[in-house]
């Protein structure tokens, strides 16, 4: 018992960092039909600023983990401005690749910036645990969990209350008419650029602290996110949540009770286990949780 | 307030759709601009909105102007702020929003007068009933009322309408209707595209009629009204007996070429 809850609250704290990340590629993909591969780099970028404020200058974590987000925000916003504005109106196919040349660049430049160490991100962590009825939680799950949390309640306040919020909704849903109704569409694009590179670069951060690390081979991380979003439906925040928390469970499961039960699958299985959750779910439901069968778009 | 004049649109580079129309909205009044299918008129509505870019289409002469100053080339938001709505054809309410949001949406801009939206609960009852629901679930007539008070919400001078009594049922539109002439009679002027130039003709004061891309009537509405033409093609009321002439059958084959 005591083995399961551990997996399930360790799986929960992964799935919310899981969902983090999702939520990234879902809100481009919602506010612009782009699925953006530029993710990875953001945050492994976005990790390596909370890494640099709080080993290199020193800073406070948390004051490095803010100025981390507002530097990915940042760099998405250029990003978007720079790179995709000019090809609104192309084939969706002309940005996806561009996202894909953008991500190869910027990790070449993050991974120079990094050399070819394992840093640690000077967060107050390490392998400290806290013990709760009986359940070992290491404190750096906890503090991602809360922190993700935290996170994501604020994006949904965002969209839900906040006139900008609603102007990104409304433009999601049809560009042509949020248009018509005054709304800038194009800074509406640079806005879910931000908020995704935001995201991003604290999931980067949160993934790397605790007894983890921040290296090279950090991006991959990223594209576990791919199957949480396909998962849920690539055009649902709910389904980016939901889709996170399950692929995490299932992730933690596995590694908990795999070695024991089917040795013969080998180690690292629950690595494949993303892909797996993703397959059976498309077969019942081919648009994910909660996607949209048809996407409407002008 | 609004001239137009030798506009010429191209969509794709290649397909000239407006082949230089001229036409003009005075302050304060409610203009129609009638044609059959295809003739142009939502692309008018566009070009004055900023909006042919969506479309690959691009102003490749003429000039727009909205009291004295080229709007021409400005950007879509640039034109709402300055005080031109569109109510799209088609409805277009954000059907996922509820019918607040949407209004919140029209008031984007932040142009819209602090009663915008006691003035938009005035015209519509209905929607101040339904506040809360889901804009997709209104039944059509309620979504081109949510559609109009959306535009409304930026209190614009001049409002474009296109086509709002498509697909609504008689009385529906004679509702219409009447909440354009209030709207009109609030201040605001507008420019109505119909089909029904019936309904059309019956509250403006002037109209202009398009055909393939070419401003081919430009009339008082009581003139045309009156006009022969109008008559036979447009408003429903046949020259009874005399038959056709071979210009009219022309007329008639090109109509349906424009149908289809
Ligand atoms: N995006 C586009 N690309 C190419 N051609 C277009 C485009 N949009 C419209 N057209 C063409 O331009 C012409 C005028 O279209 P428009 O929609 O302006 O006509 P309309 O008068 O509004 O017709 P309706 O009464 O059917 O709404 C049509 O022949 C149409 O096929
Ligand atoms: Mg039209």
């Amino acid at each position: 018992m005591t083995t399961f809850l551990q997996a399930v609250v360790s799986g929960l704290a992964l799935g919310t960092i899981y969902a983090l990340l999702a939520l990234g590629f879902v809100i481009i993909y919602r506010a612009t039909d782009v699925v953006s591969f530029a993710q990875p780099a953001l945050m492994v970028f976005g990790a390596y600023w909370a890494m640099y404020f709080a080993t290199v200058i020193g800073w406070n974590f948390w004051v490095a983990v803010v100025i981390a987000a507002v530097l990915g925000a940042v760099m998405g916003a250029v990003i978007e401005r720079l790179f995709l504005r000019p090809l609104v109106g192309r084939p969706v196919f002309s940005a996806v690749m561009v996202t894909i040349g953008l991500d190869i660049v910027l990790r070449v430049i993050v991974d120079d910036l990094l050399g070819i160490n394992q840093r640690t991100m000077g967060d107050p962590f390490g392998l400290q645990t806290v013990n709760i009825g009986g359940i070992t939680i290491p404190q750096s799950d906890l503090a991602a969990m809360l922190g993700a949390i935290l996170v994501i309640s604020a994006l949904l306040v965002f969209y839900r209350t906040t006139k900008y919020g609603l102007a990104m909704r409304a433009a999601a849903f049809d560009q042509e008419a949020a248009m018509a109704q005054g709304i800038p569409v194009g800074r509406m694009f640079g806005l879910a650029w931000a908020l995704a590179g935001s995201m991003a670069a604290i999931a980067g951060t949160f993934i790397s602290m605790g007894n983890s690390s921040l290296s090279r081979s950090t991006w991959v991380f990223a594209l576990r996110a791919l199957p949480v979003i396909v998962l849920g439906g690539l055009d649902s925040i709910r389904g980016a949540i939901v889709g996170g928390l399950i692929i995490g469970v299932a992730e933690r499961l596995v590694a908990a009770y795999q070695p024991g039960a089917a040795p013969w699958l080998g180690a690292g299985f629950e690595l494949v286990v993303p892909y797996i959750v993703m397959l059976v779910v498309l077969l019942v439901k081919p648009y994910g949780l909660y996607g949209t069968a048809e996407v409407q778009r002008v | 307030m609004l001239d137009v004049r030798n506009l010429e649109v191209v969509y794709e580079d290649v397909i000239l759709v407006l082949k230089g129309m001229s036409m003009h909205v005075p302050d304060g009044e409610i203009v129609a601009l009638l044609g059959p299918n295809g003739a142009g008129k939502t692309t008018v509505l566009r070009a004055l909105t900023g909006l042919l870019d969506v479309h690959r289409g691009e102003i490749t002469r003429g000039e727009i102007s909205f009291d004295g100053e080229v709007i021409s080339g400005r950007q879509a938001h640039e034109i709402v702020a300055g005080g031109i709505s569109q109510v799209m054809e088609g409805r277009r309410v954000f059907a996922e929003l509820t019918v607040e949001e949407n209004l919140r949406a029209g008031a984007y801009t932040g142009g819209g007068r602090a009663d915008a939206s006691d003035r938009v609960f005035d015209l519509f009852p209905v929607l101040a009933e339904r506040r809360r629901a889901t804009a997709g679930y209104l039944s059509g007539g309620e979504q081109q009322m949510l559609a109009i008070g959306r535009a409304l919400m930026a209190s614009p001078r001049l409002l474009l309408l296109d086509e709002p009594s498509l697909g609504l049922a008689p009385q529906l539109v004679e509702q219409i209707r009447e909440l354009i002439v209030e709207i009109n009679e609030q201040g605001t002027a507008v420019l109505l595209v119909e089909q029904n130039a019936t309904m059309a003709l019956s509250i403006a004061s002037h109209g202009y009629v398009l055909e393939t891309g070419k401003v081919v009537l430009d009339k008082s509405a009581e003139e045309l009204l009156a006009d022969q033409d109008m008559q036979e093609f447009y408003l429903g009321v046949h020259a009874g007996g005399a038959g056709h002439s071979f210009r009219d059958v022309k007329h008639y084959r090109r109509r349906k070429r424009w149908l289809s």
